[in-house]
């Protein structure tokens, strides 16, 4: 193999370096890495999967099966890239992959020795069986053995990122179907994207000889659209999901070198292109054939082999053996022999067409009729054939082999969309099924493989999409390319027809080297010689490989089929074939053929294969993005965030809030600081950040109703100036949030949800107000980021508002426990209600959001000489569980109101969200939850929260009789204390329990109390 | 990915919405007392295999729930219509 001297799509102008298993290498711009090593005289370039076997380069395209690299270095590598889609580039590294020490000499190749091990079916009974602690002996060899490369441990240093497109038209390919669609489309005057997964347009145009009608016809194509503004062409895009509502997938990748991050370049970038109509014009891939050894290094496609030649200028071989059931074939055996090659066909066929054989008299090739390649000598690269013949067998000297057994439309994208491909017997294989409105297909992906009707099918579906987004404007016929070539389509006979519509035309040959016959009879079927004896049968010719990538043999199709794996979903389950990076492009049609021969049957009544996005491998960094680290998510921060920060807060994530856990100036941890910070709220008064809290405006005639419907206890009566408690239930009874509601006028609610549910709640209401109850005249507005708001609680407090209120009555009998007053502070409304989530007395101030940090700052300078500092959500979670109340650790969404021994608030009120589905009778089952208090009875040890909590004494295993859902150490107690869900038949006050934590070994005695475990009467709050 | 044409805001992604379930079930009035209307309103679902009707809300956007008609088959969406006015 070599470079030629002239020809190509290459850029000879601009040659390139680049390291390929640390050997230095020169290619030019326009090469993949595929071509390149091949134009460098690399014919192995990786080993197999499984049995590490030397591989070469199979193909052009994304779907190579063998030669994959890993590219890059340290935090750059990226492992298992085909080369046939790397774009060169100047000081590029690659790294051949499965081999060791080299891949001349790899030591795991000499496998035959475990090759029985390999077999279909090895992990599926390794992993599903009962031989599953097979697993543990052969954990190590597999994962040394079977895999592919190893990727960068180091941070990713590049950049990625994630856009969205729009587009009236988008156009997935661009060959010549997808050319031409644009070129309609846009010429209708829609906004088009036509996207290309190469770094060049013009599909299979790009591997025509470089001289002919096709280059003309593609410049002035691309002419021609490059001058249409409303056009996009993305190259090196690769669309790898096709999704509901029109949305594509798209993978844009850096060209040619490496994007700089600091540049704010992106190395690969996702973008989700929304559009209104589709034209699928992905073209096909061509379908390789199945013979022993047909993996050397040295047999590729004919299609890629033309590629070689006449984009890349690379002569993959002098003495190039063709072996072909169609015709396309051809187009590569005269290209080869025009360039100097000695070319003999081998045709499956007993009569290829009179013109073939006139053409390749011309070009002084021989075509052997009737001729299947059986199989393939050499080791490291192809050194001969064995054709199987009516005369008998021969074997020929050649240096490379190309094979074609017809064409695979690429129908992936389209099955993304859940439509099913549908079998057409006149080119064996799969083309789309009926797709949805506003979407078309174009080209080959069509079954139809002539440039000129794919030119025209494009121009019809361009023009007809753009017609469907109402563009309208008048368009010129397309503009021909007649290649008088020479095609696998309708046009092509097939060889091997049967009476039966089952054998299959790519399927050639008995791997034992005899002449065709039906492939049920060149497989190994006698029941007895199970694995052994397809080894035996693969070590006397070699291994005729389906899946090249996954290592998947005719005889192991054979197996799965003996095994009874018949159905397509267990045949690629129990041989992993179509598991592969590539997931089967070349193999999958191949194998439901293999096994409808194998059945007996027609090849659709076996079935189909589904394609899932991607198309190709997404690097994870690319759908990511931007969203990584600290960006993953938006946090969200209180107007006090700063303050905070500045001050010592050790700043927690609570949900999508930062908030502060504990001050620094309380002590240095977490565990020294929370219960210092609960004794001064107890003993003096603490300041705490409260705007978290979800915060809804509730106003309208009907509001009063409206609260009496969602709330489990009434509020119509609730007088103004007056703040209450309110549960909420779902509407099948369990609790969903609780909060407290204030009355500012007759028809004027000031509503306050818990942190976490504050979304949920406003979506409910609005859901009950849109769907449910139209009638009621009730607005609700979120004003959550309106407000700032900030609790001062303990002993000190009235004194310490009254110093920063000194115009403010605040005073026991004008500001009462569950007392509201509404004031101003610097122009903007303030409010404060007296009410406790401590235990302590306590107020909430609430301000408008511009102006929190300011009047926290005044909060803390009042404060402060009453012993006040501020505190955060560890020691606030720790003051509650000492009151009893409870928060989302009980409010877990399995609770009632009975449960958490909240019924009284409902009281004999009916009509209310949850009323009737709460009244259940499962709901009173006596060994639902009832909420205790525990209290630790072991000193030195302490309760953990999820602890399973069992009878003293009983064996300690299931879900016992409950759990601790949250804990503290409570400093007024000096103990741990809890509170906790046990079962009401074992929930009596005073009993001893048992708080297993399994995961830690440790059990802990403990006994049940009140969950009250401080001022049970209220005092405090009240004072 | 679901596009859902809001008739507020246009043609937007579903991320933009919140679902909210089968919307041909009957909510009981809000002081039925009948535990079977409301067993069946909360439990009960048809789960067809072709058009539903159901609830999205434009959450980041307009925060109206919306009455849509989806092909549960393959995700067509037929309409959509604000909650108000499919039951008005
Ligand atoms: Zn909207």
């Amino acid at each position: 193999m070599r470079r030629l001297h002239e020809g190509g799509r290459i850029d000879r102008s601009r040659p390139m370096e680049f390291i390929f298993d640390g050997k230095a290498l020169a290619g030019y711009r326009g090469d993949t890495l595929a071509s390149a090593l091949l134009a460098n005289g690399f014919g192995l370039v990786g080993r197999s999967f499984k049995y590490h076997r030397p591989r070469g380069i199979y193909s052009a395209g994304p779907e190579e099966p063998n030669a994959l690299v890993t590219v890059g270095a340290r935090g750059r590598r990226e492992p298992n890239l085909p080369a046939t889609t790397v774009e060169l580039a100047d000081g590029l590294v690659a790294e051949s992959q499965n081999r060791w020490p080299s891949l001349k000499f790899d030591i795991q190749s000499v496998n035959g020795l475990f090759a029985p091990f390999l077999s279909a079916g090895f992990y599926y009974k390794t992993f599903m069986g009962p031989t599953r602690r097979a697993w543990m002996v052969y954990e190590h060899f597999i994962r040394n053995a079977a895999g592919l490369g190893r990727a960068g441990e180091e941070p990713d240093p590049d950049r990625y990122e994630v856009r969205n497109l729009f587009a009236d038209v988008a156009v997935i390919g661009a060959g010549p179907a997808g050319l031409s669609a644009a070129l309609a489309a846009g010429e209708a005057g829609a906004k088009v994207v036509l996207v290309e997964q190469d770094f060049l347009a013009g599909g299979t145009l790009l591997s025509e000889p470089a001289d002919g009608e096709a280059r003309a016809w593609l410049s002035v194509t691309l002419a021609r659209l490059a001058h249409m503004p409303n056009v996009s062409m993305m190259t090196r895009t690769t669309a790898f999901g096709a999704y509901d509502s029109n949305v594509l997938g798209l993978v844009e990748r850096h060209g040619s070198g490496t994007a700089d991050p600091a540049k704010g370049e992106a190395r690969q970038m996702v973008a989700l292109l929304r559009a209104k109509t589709m034209v699928y014009a992905t073209g096909s891939i061509e379908r390789p054939l199945t013979f022993a050894n047909n993996d050397r290094p040295g047999i590729m496609l004919a299609s890629a082999a033309r590629t070689y030649l006449n984009r890349f200028a690379v002569l993959a071989g002098t003495r190039v053996m063709v072996a072909t059931d169609n015709d396309s074939a051809y187009s590569a055996a005269f290209d080869l022999a025009a360039a100097g090659a000695e070319v003999t066909i081998a045709d499956g066929r007993a009569e290829p067409t009179h013109e073939r054989l006139e053409q390749s008299r011309h070009w002084g090739i021989a075509v052997r009729r009737k001729s299947l390649i059986s199989n393939a000598l050499g080791r490291h690269a192809v050194r001969a054939v064995t054709l199987s013949e009516p005369g008998g067998t021969i074997t020929l000297k050649c240096d490379l082999v190309v094979v074609s057994g017809g064409w695979s439309p690429t129908v992936h994208l389209t099955c993304h969309l859940g439509v099913r491909p549908v079998y057409r017997e006149d080119i064996k294989d799969f083309v789309p099924g009926k797709l949805g409105a506003g979407q078309f297909v174009a080209g080959a992906v069509t079954g139809g493989f002539i440039t000129a009707g794919a030119i025209e099918e494009g121009h019809r579906a361009g023009a007809e999409a753009a017609a469907f987004c109402g563009a309208t404007k008048s368009v010129q016929p397309p503009f021909s390319l007649d290649l008088a070539e020479i095609n696998a389509g309708p046009n092509g006979s097939h060889f091997v027809t049967s009476p039966r519509s089952g054998p299959l035309p790519h399927f050639v040959g008995g791997k034992d080297g005899s002449p065709a016959r039906r492939p049920q009879d060149s497989l190994p079927t006698r029941s007895g010689e199970r694995w052994f004896g397809n080894r035996k049968a693969e070590l006397t010719k070699g291994k005729a490989f389906i899946d090249l990538q996954m290592d998947v043999t005719v005889s192991d199709v054979a197996l799965a089929h003996r095994e009874g794996y018949e159905s397509v979903e267990h045949l690629k389950r129990y041989t992993t074939l179509g598991m592969g990076a590539d997931q089967g492009k070349t193999s999958n049609v191949i194998a439901i053929s293999a096994m409808a021969g194998l059945r007996g049957m027609a090849v659709p009544d076996v079935g189909t294969t589904t394609f899932r996005p991607p198309y190709t491998p997404v690097a994870v960094g690319a759908l990511a993005g931007r969203s990584q680290r600290h960006l993953y998510k938006p946090f969200r921060r209180t107007p006090m965030h700063d303050w905070h920060v500045a001050n010592g807060a050790q700043m927690l994530e609570t949900g999508v809030w930062m908030r502060p856990s504990f001050y620094l100036a309380s002590g240095r941890d977490v565990d020294q600081a929370y219960p210092a910070e609960m004794r001064m709220v107890r003993e003096a008064a603490g300041l705490m950040d409260i705007s978290t809290l979800g915060k809804i405006d509730v106003q309208g005639p009907d509001a009063a109703e409206f609260l009496d419907r969602v709330y489990v206890n009434g509020f119509a009566k609730l007088p103004i100036g007056r703040a209450r408690y309110g549960i909420m239930l779902r509407d099948d009874g369990i609790v969903f949030d609780d909060g407290t509601t204030m009355r500012l006028s007759e028809r004027h609610f000031f509503m306050t949800t818990s942190t976490a549910k504050a979304a949920d709640v406003m979506s409910r209401l609005e859901f009950l107000l849109d769907t449910a109850w139209p009638g009621l005249r009730v607005s609700v507005t979120s004003v959550t980021d309106e407000w700032a708001a900030m609790s001062v609680a303990g002993p000190t407090s009235r004194e310490i508002l009254a110093a920063a209120f000194p115009d403010l009555n605040v005073s026991n009998e004008a500001l009462p426990h569950m007392g509201f007053l509404e004031g101003r502070y610097r122009d903007k409304p303030l409010r404060i209600i007296r009410l406790s989530f401590s235990g302590e007395r306590a107020y909430e101030i609430y301000t408008g959001a511009s102006v929190g940090k300011e009047m926290w700052c005044r909060l803390i300078e009042a404060g402060t000489p009453f012993g006040q500092k501020p505190y955060g959500v560890e020691a606030l979670g720790a003051l509650r569980v000492e009151k009893g109340h409870v928060a989302g650790p009980e409010i877990d969404g399995r609770t009632t109101l009975d449960d958490l021994g909240l019924s009284r608030m409902a009281g004999k009120r009916s009509g209310y969200v949850g009323d009737v589905l709460g009244r259940r009778e499962a709901l009173s089952d006596p060994a639902r939850p009832r909420l205790v208090g525990l209290r630790c009875l072991e000193p030195g040890k302490r309760l953990s929260g999820g602890a399973i909590l069992f009878r003293p004494g009983e064996r300690m295993h299931g879900h016992g009789l409950g759990r601790i859902t949250s804990v503290t150490y409570s400093p007024t107690l000096d103990a741990s204390v809890g509170l906790a869900l046990i079962a009401r038949n074992a929930a009596e006050e005073g009993a001893e329990i048992v708080a297993a934590y399994p995961m830690k070994g440790q059990t802990v005695r403990a006994r049940i109390v009140s969950p009250i475990f401080l001022d049970p009467k209220g005092e405090r709050l009240h004072g | 990915m679901l596009r859902i044409e809001c008739p507020y805001c246009g043609p937007r992604d579903h991320d933009e919405f919140r679902y909210g379930g089968d919307a041909s079930v009957i909510r009981p009035v809000h002081d039925d007392a009948d535990f079977e209307a409301w067993y069946r309103y909360v439990f009960v679902r048809e789960n067809p295999a072709g058009p539903h009707r159901e609830y999205w809300q434009h959450v980041i956007g307009c925060r109206q729930w919306l009455v849509v008609g989806r092909d549960t088959r393959n995700h067509e969406i037929a309409s959509v219509r604000s909650a108000r006015e499919a039951r008005a």
